[in-house]
């Protein structure tokens, strides 16, 4: 517990406006309460990581910011508004990619700017900067079909980008990829997040994932799902696995999800 | 590796399966003929026989007449198919309470073989030309409405959750999603359609009909002209397998992105 409160709350953080704001929301799918009563505001410009076991319900909480799922009670609000439909405003990022497959890399980074009706040749020139941002230069012309899941969710990442929402939800992005791959996408993800300030909310049941990258961990326990710990490291970036406050913290955590994996009866 | 040369292993294999099964026939017709006299020989006539009524009928100016006659039956039905097949699937697929209300019927109909409204086409829209387009139509309207309809309906609901968080209006999502995630599927259809067409073409050519390659095979048999019936058979084999082929590299276009993932 002393390092949680050694880390708490990070003044900086506490003192901008806030972006995202959850307020009473629970979702229940038939007897199922999958999420109970979540108060959480989520400040601008923050990277938070929703962390914790597979069935804390960090998923349909994500789902329900972007407005893919209505929350059972409470409201949610992005910008002081109610999020009622899924919007511009918040790009996803899914785990699965979700690239159409008919379109090449190019393509389907255009598919945002080109629903906003920019002329082609603005579509093309965002696409190409944004590829080029995730590090797929030269693979423009590409299909999906011909790209290893790394480069598939960076252009997933470029497409997210191009269309310049002010708030990124990522959905376990980095799950389906190698552990090499997904230490260097975690790296780019922070380099883009500091060019490129969004207001980030990352899914993850990587402990170690959280804290390398986050400046806000929302600790999730399950039966119900809920808020069981927030904790905001203050660690500088770039953060070290082998620091001992990243030990610290990464051995914090690992107790409290794991106190959560045990309510579940599986191990 | 480019172009013909890709396909030259292929091309080869074909022509040898090709040269193997007329060397059988060959070997049937010819042996029964001179050596081991099994059955009459005029019930199987050799290759060159019945090329030969190939070139008699094309030299009389028959062969051609049927196959036009045949071919334009056929783009007609299958054309009249596709429109409504496609336009039907899509909006079937795309409004539930139309999909309540039309899917069983399509369930109850489907299973009767189109063969089985044959007499009733004829009756109802007499021997000409009408009878065997409308029967056609019939027939390919089936696999081509049902392959589109779940081409529609089943769409990976991620693409549509991508889609719209990245602004599409339902007019978008038509249009940039459902529509070419069911491309694959339409284009399935429309080949079952295709060789649908054909395959019934012939069984309405033989029931009333005075022209069409059908026809030609049914009045081949009338005045027992075996070499002619199977020749009326080989020319439909052959447009079928050019037909196809066309077919196929037009799927490869416009699924490049799908031959693509294969390669």
């Amino acid at each position: 517990m002393d390092i949680a409160t050694s880390l708490d709350a990070a003044p900086d953080l506490a003192m901008r406006p806030t972006k995202i704001s959850i307020r009473g929301v629970g979702k229940v799918f038939g007897d199922n309460v999958a999420l109970e009563k979540v108060d959480l505001d989520l400040p601008e410009n923050s990277f938070t990581c929703l962390l914790g076991p597979s069935g804390c319900g960090k998923s349909t909480l994500l789902n329900m910011i972007a407005g893919f799922l209505k929350p059972s009670s409470g409201q949610i609000l992005v910008d002081g508004k109610e999020v009622t439909a899924p919007g511009a405003d918040r790009g996803v990022v899914f785990q699965e990619y979700a690239l159409f497959p008919w379109r090449t890399a190019l393509d389907n980074v255009c598919f945002g700017p080109m629903l906003k009706g920019k002329s082609k040749s603005e579509q093309r020139a965002i696409a190409m900067k944004h590829l080029a941002t995730v590090g797929l230069a030269g693979h423009e012309q590409k299909y999906p079909g011909n790209l290893s899941g790394g480069m598939k969710q960076r252009v997933a990442i470029a497409r997210a980008l191009a269309n310049d929402p002010s708030v990124l939800l990522m959905d376990e992005p980095f799950g389906a990829l190698d552990a090499q791959t997904r230490e260097v996408l975690q790296e780019e993800m922070l380099r883009i997040w500091e060019q490129d300030r969004k207001t980030v909310v990352f899914v993850t049941h990587s402990i170690s994932e959280a804290i390398f990258l986050a400046d806000r961990i929302v600790v999730m326990g399950t039966r119900p799902g809920c808020v069981k710990e927030v904790v905001d490291p203050q660690l500088s970036h770039p953060r070290e696995r082998t620091d001992a406050d990243f030990i610290a913290l990464e051995r914090h955590l690992k107790h409290l999800v794991r106190a959560e994996v045990q309510k579940l009866g599986v191990h | 590796m480019s172009g013909w040369k890709k396909h030259l292993p292929g091309l080869a294999g074909a022509l040898f399966s090709i040269a193997i099964f007329l060397g059988f026939w060959l070997f049937i017709s010819y042996g029964n003929r001179f050596w081991f006299k099994w059955f009459n020989p005029i019930l199987l006539p050799t290759p060159m026989e019945v090329l030969q009524a190939g070139v008699n009928s094309y030299r009389s100016g028959d062969l051609q007449r049927d196959i036009w006659a045949s071919l334009s039956r056929v783009f007609q039905g299958f054309a009249l198919a596709s429109v409504a097949g496609v336009f039907l699937g899509v909006a079937v697929g795309t409004w539930k309470p139309l999909e309540r209300l039309v899917e069983p019927m399509v369930e109850m109909l489907r299973p009767i073989p189109p063969l089985a409204f044959l007499p009733m086409m004829v009756l109802w829209f007499g021997i000409g030309e009408l009878s065997k387009i409308a029967f056609i139509t019939y027939a390919a309207f089936f696999p081509i409405f049902t392959t589109t309809l779940e081409g529609i309906k089943y769409v990976d609901p991620l693409l549509i959750r991508a889609a719209s968080s990245l602004g599409a209006s339902r007019m978008d999502m038509f249009r940039h999603v459902v529509l070419p995630a069911a491309l694959p599927a339409i284009i399935t259809g429309l080949r079952l359609g295709f060789g649908l067409s054909f395959f019934v073409i012939v069984a309405a050519e033989f029931i009333a009909a005075d022209s069409g390659l059908g026809y030609l095979i049914n009045d081949a048999r009338t005045f027992f002209l075996v070499s002619q019936m199977l020749m009326g058979a080989a020319v439909i084999g052959i447009i079928g397998f050019f037909v196809n082929v066309g077919l196929r590299a037009l799927e490869g276009r416009l699924l490049r992105w799908r031959v693509s993932v294969r390669a």
